[in-house]
């Protein structure tokens, strides 16, 4: 059997991991027509590549269906429950970075902490009769960043795509979500609150905690690790 | 869920049911709008929540409180006790060694005539049953802390912000560090009221909260700024009230003191005095029952007067074995309109039967 490497199977993440590896000496290419996802690895042996939706690699490696995966830090956290125990970070790739972060209308100039945050919340609940609305796919992250920063009167709402529209579109009055540059919450009248963000995220190279490894595979492992510099 | 925790969950029931609570059998599905909206987003991450299409967000019931109080509200008979016996549900994910599934054993009395009694009876009802474990009880009242905020000589707006924070300590520690000058003003707010006219860099207005909210909010803004900060001496008569612990004897005395610089503290503290007596009458000794002043402020937000908790000391892995509390403005929220004096408390079985397995 073969050491299992999971990567993102389209765009610029591939591209960028693809990279990252090759200039390591460890080849990946995909195989195959455009639309077919299947690849290959030269420079080592016994090493089959895995391409996956990058949101489908975190659960895979908790299942042990994979050795190895390139993701994003905040996929990891947002979809395992104790992360660290299911999975360990072997190196930051230095790409796709991405903060995850929470953004009110530009408008809203009494708000710029998440302390002002709560305070609007609470005045905004009594006025609509309502909970705020934040709009987001990262509920565990958010919910867990927005008790410790002791915001209550919220609710999260459940936001898959275009996340920055849904203030406009009255289905929410605040988004969570992730930025790199910050021009999509711009042109969107959305500003980010001056605290910490929530995640700072960035493609990393994970190894399962449970995945089984042979004896060889545990070679191949090593061998990989030295060639990659782990 | 084993055999032996049914059994003894129906026994408690019937001990309950002995002393004249009437049996409710509430469904395990409820409407997760009527505990969302009570409890708020980390309800979600403390409860199952399973979609229905016709019926909208379900959640598995992760109390009973909350449909007793419901049921009772239509038109239950006054004065009522009542009990149940039953799983509740709840998400385990920052400890996963705890159950999700597990039986409560309940007792709640809905009554308007003498609510330290009530207090008592439902106190002493759930220690007896409890005695062969040798637990110790902590109890404590939500009520003396909303009392000590309620009597704050700073604006009502900081009262108001510092009451809705009581169940999370943090939050509320960061208030009060504010508002007495401790922590300085953010920065962003500084700057925001240095400016004359703030609304002129607001630019083009979206979403539901309005112009007007926003305005609203920055007046009250500089009206706190105005505020002077909250003396030293006040901060130091909530932390002592916060730190009082000892047993309900010595903490009367205790929070007595502390009354003659805040009058506001003695209704609260007159009720906790007739509850301690009618714990007397019923024979607990509260020369020796302890009284801590933050006990159950990180509980369910619905805690309002009396709490209790009944804790294994040996066992510092368990959970409470038995907890509750009084809960009047529970009954308001869901009552529409109407409003009952309330207390109650759950037992929980499957505890009970590990300390008698580990003993």
């Amino acid at each position: 059997m073969s050491i299992k490497l999971g990567v993102p199977s389209k765009g610029r993440l591939m591209e960028k991991t693809f990279e990252w590896f090759g200039s390591r000496g460890v080849a990946l290419s995909r195989t195959g027509s455009d639309r077919e996802y299947a690849g290959a690895v030269e420079g080592i042996d016994g090493v089959s590549l895995v391409l996956l939706s990058a949101g489908e690699i975190p659960r895979e490696l908790a299942a042990g269906r994979i050795h190895l995966g390139v993701t994003g830090t905040d996929l990891i956290r947002e979809k395992l429950v104790r992360w660290d125990q299911k999975v360990e970070p072997l190196a930051e790739l230095g790409f796709g970075h991405a903060d995850l972060i929470l953004a009110v209308p530009s408008a809203w100039v009494d708000v710029d902490t998440l302390d002002d945050l709560d305070a609007a919340a609470a005045a905004f609940r009594s006025v609509h009769g309502m909970r705020l609305r934040i709009a987001t796919k990262y509920h565990r992250l958010v919910r867990d960043y927005l008790r410790a920063g002791g915001v209550a009167d919220y609710r999260l709402v459940d936001s898959q795509g275009a996340t920055e529209g849904t203030v406009a579109n009255l289905t929410a009055e605040a988004v969570a979500d992730i930025t790199s540059t910050g021009e999509t919450l711009r042109a969107n009248h959305l500003k980010v609150l001056t605290d910490e963000p929530v995640l700072r995220s960035q493609a990393t190279l994970f190894r399962s905690r449970v995945a089984e490894v042979s004896a060889q595979e545990d070679e191949t492992m090593a061998t990989l690790c030295r060639m990659l510099d782990l | 869920m084993n055999q032996r925790a049914r059994q003894m969950a129906h026994d408690l029931r019937s001990r309950f049911e002995a002393a004249g609570a009437a049996v409710v059998d509430p469904a395990i599905l409820q409407s997760a709008e009527t505990l969302l909206d009570l409890y708020g987003e980390d309800m979600r991450a403390r409860a199952y929540v399973t979609a229905d299409p016709a019926r909208g967000e379900m959640m598995l019931r992760p109390d009973f409180t909350v449909p007793v109080v419901q049921m009772h509200m239509q038109g239950g008979a006054e004065p009522a006790r009542y009990t149940y016996a039953g799983e509740v549900f709840r998400r385990q994910e920052d400890d996963l060694e705890r159950a999700s599934e597990y039986l409560q054993v309940g007792y709640e009395l809905f009554d308007r005539a003498d609510p330290a009694a009530s207090d008592a009876e439902v106190f002493a009802k759930i220690g007896e049953l409890l005695k062969p474990y040798g637990l110790r009880a902590i109890t404590g009242d939500i009520g003396i802390l909303t009392a000590a905020v309620s009597g704050l000589q700073t604006s009502e707006a900081r009262r108001a912000a510092l009451m809705r924070h009581i169940w999370r300590p943090r939050r509320f520690r960061a208030l009060l560090d504010r508002f007495s000058g401790k922590s300085p003003i953010p920065e962003s707010r500084a700057a925001l009221l240095a400016q004359s006219d703030p609304m002129a860099s607001a630019g083009p207005m979206i979403g539901r909260r309005s112009r007007a909210e926003i305005e609203t909010r920055i007046t009250a803004l500089r009206a706190d700024a105005k505020e002077p900060p909250l003396s030293e001496e006040q901060v130091a008569l909530i932390d002592a009230v916060l730190s009082v612990k000892a047993s309900c004897a010595a903490a009367l005395g205790q929070l007595r003191a502390l009354s003659s610089d805040m009058p506001a503290l003695s209704p609260a503290l007159d009720r906790f005095e007739t509850r301690c007596s009618a714990l007397s009458a019923l024979g607990v000794n509260v020369d020796a029952l302890a009284f801590e002043g933050s006990f159950g402020r990180t509980s369910m937000e619905y805690y309002d007067g009396f709490v209790f908790g009944f804790i294994a000391e040996a066992q510092p892995d368990l959970p409470p074995v038995a907890t509750g509390g009084r809960y009047d403005a529970l009954t308001h929220r869901l009552g529409n309109g109407a409003e009952i004096p309330a207390v109650g408390g759950v037992i929980r079985p499957d505890l009970l039967i590990a300390l008698e397995d580990r003993s």
